[in-house]
Formats: C-alpha cells, structure tokens, sequence
C-alpha cells in the first residue's frame, strides 16, 4: 500500500485558510503537565473564569487529588448552563465499508469483517423503528469510504433522517465544506470529527493508509464544517491512543479556538477512550482509568461551561449515569453499532467497537429521572 | 368622558401592566427551561405568573414530554426564538411558533455567542420591524443601549427587555445605570431579563421602575422550584409597592454637614 507524507494534503482536499492547527500543535508542545503544583490546581478552582494555565492545571496529575472538588465545581456549571437537562441521541451507522488503515479501528480496511451498507429503504426502516422508541435526534455514522459511501448517499440518509428526526448529526470521514454545505441543506446541522490523537508523529504511525492519514486535513475539518454553514461542531481525542493528557489538553485548545474564531458555533465535546487492561497499570501508567477520564471531563466542563458533552456507550452503565447532570450533557441509548439490527431485521454488518452499556431507550430515560434530572429529547430547531 | 376617565382610574389603580394592549396583573414573568417540566405548574401558581417563557425549540418535539402539555390554560405563552443566529432565522422561528398554536407573542433572542449568549441588537431590530408588522406583540431580548431601545421601540415592539447580566449567570443588575436610562427614556414597559439572580435583585430592578422581571435560572437551580418562585413574586411586588410609593431620599455623602457651605449668603 502506498505510504503518502501524512502532512501533505491529497488533491481533492480543500485547504483553507487557517492558523488553528499550528496554534493547537504549539500549544500542546509548550503544555508541560509536570510543572503544576496544588497550588496551581486550588487557583484554577478558586477563579470565575478558567483561563488556559487553570485548565492546564486541572488536567495535571496534581489535580488527581482534587477529583472531588473538580466534580463539584463541573457541577454548578452544568447545572448553570444546562439546568438539569440531559439530552438523548442513537447512532445509527449506515455502512461499515473502510478505505482507512488504522491500527486501532474494528473498520479497518484490512480487518476481515462482514462488510455491509444500508439502501434507502433498510435506512427508512431502521429510522423509523429508531423514531418508535422516542428519540428525536440522531447521529449518521459511516466507515470513511468516499467510493461506497460516498456525500450523496450520506446526504441520502440525512434527508431520510430530517424526516423522522427533529435533531441530525453526523459523523463521517472529513469533507470539503461545499459538501458540508451540501449535508446541511439536505438536513443535518451538527459534525463530529474524531481527531483520535492531536500528537502528529504518533498519527502518522497509526494511520497507515488511506484519507484518513491525512492530518491537516482532519484538524480543519470542524472549521470548513462551520463556513459549509452547520450549527455546531464536537471534538475528540480517542483518549489513551497516545499521552492523554496532552491530546486532552489539546482538544480543550483546539475547542477553544474554534468557538473564538466561529463564536455563534455550538461547541461540544466526546470522551472516548480506550479502555485500559484490568490491572495494567505498573505496564502503562498513561493509562485512562475511570478517575483520569472523569478529570479530564470536568476539565472539559470548567474550562468551557457552556459545551455539549457526550458520554460514551463504550462507559458501563454507573459510569454513565453518575457522569450525567455532573459533567456530561448528552447520553445515547438504544445504542447498536453495528451495519442495521435496530428493526426487526438482523445487522448486516458487524460492529465497530463493543459497548459497555445496551440499555434501550426507556431504561435510560428512568435511569436519568432517578437521578432527578430532565431527559429531553429535543432543544433544537432547524431553521 | 367620565365613564372613560373612571376606566383610566380604575385601571391605574390595579396597576395592570399592559403589553401590546393585553393586560396583566402580574409583573413577574416566569421562564420554564433548565428544571422538569412537571414542576412548571407549582411554579407558576406560587410565582402567580400570567406570563411564562419557553423556548420554540423544546416545544418543538413529538414525545410525551413536550413542554405545552405541562403549562396550564390561561397563562399566556411567550416563546422565544432561541436558536436564531440572525433575524432571518428569528422570523422563522416566530412563525413556526404560531404555526404551532403558541399564539402572537413573541420573546426575540437572536444570539451568534455561544459563550457568554449576548443579543445581537442589530439583528433584533430587524426581525421586530418584521415581526411586527405581522401583528406579533414582540419583546425583544437586548443588551441595554438607549440608541437600538429607540430603534426597537420604532420598529414596533411592545416592550423592551434588556438584560441585567449575561444568561444563566445569576449575577445580577450588572447593567443597572443602562437600564435606568431605558426606564427614564422609553415609552414602553421595561420588563428586567437575564441574570437576576436572587429575589433582592428583582426586588431592586422593581423599585427602580421596571415595568416586570423575567427569571428562569435563578428558580431552575433553586433547592426548591415552586417555593423560590413565589420569593420571587413576593420580592417583585415588593420593588413594585416601594416604587409606587415614591423611594425616599438617599444621601450619597454621609451625613447633612452641619456647617453649610452656602452659609456666606447670608453673610
């Protein structure tokens, strides 16, 4: 397979005209988490306002120590910003076909899986039984194949989707933004785009093959989502996939600057991670642990109280229940991530990753109502 | 002419704010985001509200839950159109809103911050000259400048609503000098929006000469809901009584010097 400079961009892909990435890069470089003392941390969860040293702070591991406090303070900002709110999604993922090779993935090009995607029809019958349990926002999902899942056949299922759904996101390989402009006209309005790790040396070696191995071209792609007109954008590193930490640091930064140079910008974030070997700590100690993933979402949370927050189905149920209303603004339920398998057909193509939580729709529901929170199924209007 | 004047007299000694020709004893007007939609009802009887806020885009949902179900006959509705990035986007949010039933009022939030949620005034005069003119009685949401008040106030607004602080934030009559300009200047009821945090505060922007105060957040995030509201009923009518009655005198400089410094006139 041909290796390509992951730095370069491929000729197809827009180039815009930005400093984002550069700035992300530098700041990530000059973060030394080490440097932070108790001190630092106790200033940063004293002040109003979180200023980048203070989230600096809170991501380092003298913060470890202030969990508590952090998870209170992340808190009064949820309950500031969201009241007690918590708001409902499912994925839906409409083919699983991959052109990446990505060491990581359960899509990769390589990985012998049942490989499969969804006509308009099976689309049409998945969304409609999805619609029946209540849900009125959802998430599209593909592999990155632009050859078998290519803009017109993801704006397909978005205008399908517009119909049976009040809210539509979507979450794709990274496009150029006239077709953004193009997704957004037939119906969607957010974009997620996994980073997976900011740090471009370790990309580059889990990267191996494909457009996905494209760097630049990824990081900018929340920005030329926001001028192809979406609403709102969600960033992430897949936290553990290099020093988490400083992805972390990174994707608060990368947020941050975002929301400055795009303000009217819906901002959220995902807290995907890799989930750590039972026991493994003495062999990796970067590992993220139930303890650092929680700290880095309150981070998250006090750096910029007014971000969505997903909460991953990768989490088990108690971590996900007690994360809601505390940080987390946003859970899916019902959750398949598989190729079909949410009508009464069985999946046609296998799943990407296993998930930790399969509660449906109703358990959910009364899981956050227990807890006094508000679900909701829509805060959103398309205009 | 006496049986007018009587009706004049009556009217002003109920003391009826009057928005767009409809009147309302109550000055306390109520938000309903950001706490359970089965707790609205308690909150509105014990703020005695006549008015509560929603947001088009939650009663915009199919499901069980939808927050028109919760909100008992008679009080009037008054949707905001958040979501709106501009006045286009405003309007259309608007007439959605009465497509859906919500009636002719209409609260215009036209917000391009995600941050701190600020007004955009420009984009709001837009959309109130239009939405006016399609008969909406609309309160628009605005950051406190005497000049964009005037121009909502041409472009038909039935009254103005300025914030006290930023969204959400409880922090209270930040802008308080620039309201007290639009009390003193505008013609219309001055209704106290946006980041009145406790009843003190609303106490105070009622004694000021506030026409009425919208809260949502400060009783959203109270330990509890419906006994908060009515704190704040009573702390509205509270400022209200004090201002009607005329506030007495504050003296800026301490005491009244007992040597005058005019003494020489008589001299």
């Amino acid at each position: 397979m041909e290796q390509v400079s992951h730095m370069e961009y491929l000729e197809e892909m827009e180039q815009i005209d930005s400093t984002v990435m550069e700035q992300v890069i530098e700041a990530m470089e000059g973060y030394d988490y080490s440097k932070y003392t108790r001190q630092d941390v106790e200033a940063a969860l004293s002040h109003d306002s979180c200023s980048i040293e203070d989230f600096g702070a809170l991501l380092s591991p003298a913060a470890q120590d202030y969990i508590e406090e952090m998870a209170r303070k992340a808190t009064l900002e949820t309950r500031k910003h969201f009241g007690n709110s918590v708001y409902l999604f499912t994925p839906i993922y409409i083919s699983n076909y991959c052109e990446n090779l990505c060491v990581y993935c359960g899509f990769n090009c390589q990985n012998k899986i049942k490989r499969a995607k969804l006509d308009t029809q099976e689309m049409e019958r998945e969304m409609e039984a999805i619609a029946k349990s209540g849900l009125e926002e959802i998430l599209i999902l593909t592999g990155e194949s632009r050859k078998m899942s290519d803009v017109k056949y993801i704006g397909q299922a978005c205008k399908i989707a517009h119909q049976y759904f009040k809210n539509v996101g979507i979450e794709v390989y990274p496009m150029n933004s006239d077709e953004y402009a193009y997704l957004r006209q037939c119906g969607a309005d957010y974009v997620t785009v996994f980073q997976e790790t900011y740090n471009s040396d370790k990309y580059e070696t889990l990267h191996l093959a494909g457009h996905k191995r494209c760097f630049p071209y990824r990081i900018n792609a929340q920005e030329r989502a926001l001028m192809g007109g979406m609403r709102g954008v969600a960033f992430a590193a897949l936290l553990g996939l290099d020093d988490f930490r400083k992805d972390a640091f990174a994707t608060g930064i990368h947020a941050y600057l975002i929301q400055r140079k795009y303000p009217h910008a819906e901002i959220s974030f995902s807290c995907p991670r890799l989930r750590p070997i039972i026991n493994n700590d003495k062999i990796n100690p970067k590992d993220v642990h139930e303890k650092q993933l929680l700290q880095i979402m309150c981070a998250y949370r006090i750096f910029m109280p007014f971000a969505g927050m997903t909460i991953s189905t990768r989490e088990r149920a108690g971590f996900r229940d007690n994360v809601i209303g505390l940080a987390a603004t946003k859970i899916s339920a019902g959750v398949s991530t598989g190729i079909g398998g949410h009508g009464e057909e069985e999946e046609k193509g296998d799943d990407q990753f296993e998930i930790s939580d399969g509660r449906n729709v109703e358990e959910v529901v009364a899981a956050i109502k227990e807890r006094g929170l508000q679900p909701v199924m829509n805060d959103y209007v398309f205009v | 002419m006496f049986s007018e004047n009587k009706e004049n007299q009556d009217k002003k000694d109920k003391d009826l704010l009057v928005i767009g020709g409809h009147e309302f004893s109550s000055r306390f007007i109520l938000g309903s985001g950001k706490y359970n939609v089965e707790l609205i009802q308690a909150a509105i009887k014990q703020a005695g509200a006549q008015i509560i806020t929603l947001a088009l885009r939650r009663a915009n949902s199919d499901g069980e839950a939808n927050i028109l179900d919760f909100i008992p006959e008679g009080i009037t509705l008054l949707p905001n159109t958040s979501g709106a990035r501009d006045a286009k986007e405003a309007v259309r949010i608007a007439r959605l809103s009465r497509e859906l039933g919500c009636g002719d009022f209409v609260k215009i939030e036209v917000i391009r911050d995600s941050k701190y949620l600020l007004p955009d005034n420009y984009e709001t005069i837009k959309a109130t000259e239009i939405l006016a003119k399609e008969g909406f009685v609309v309160m628009p949401y605005m950051y406190p400048d005497l000049n964009a008040a005037r121009d909502l106030a041409n472009a038909g607004a039935a009254t103005i609503m300025p914030l006290a602080a930023p969204i959400g934030s409880n922090k209270g009559l930040c802008t308080r000098e620039f309201i007290q300009i639009l009390i003193d200047e505008i013609d219309l009821p001055i209704i106290v929006d946006a980041g009145i945090g406790c009843p003190s505060q609303a106490c105070e922007a009622m004694e000021m000469g506030a026409a009425a105060v919208m809260a949502n957040t400060a009783i959203a995030t109270a330990g509890n809901i419906p006994a908060m509201a009515q704190a704040f009923k009573k702390a509205i009518e509270a400022g209200r009584s004090a201002y009607l009655a005329g506030m007495g005198r504050v003296l800026t400089q301490g005491g009244s010097a007992s040597s005058p410094l005019t003494g020489f006139l008589n001299e």
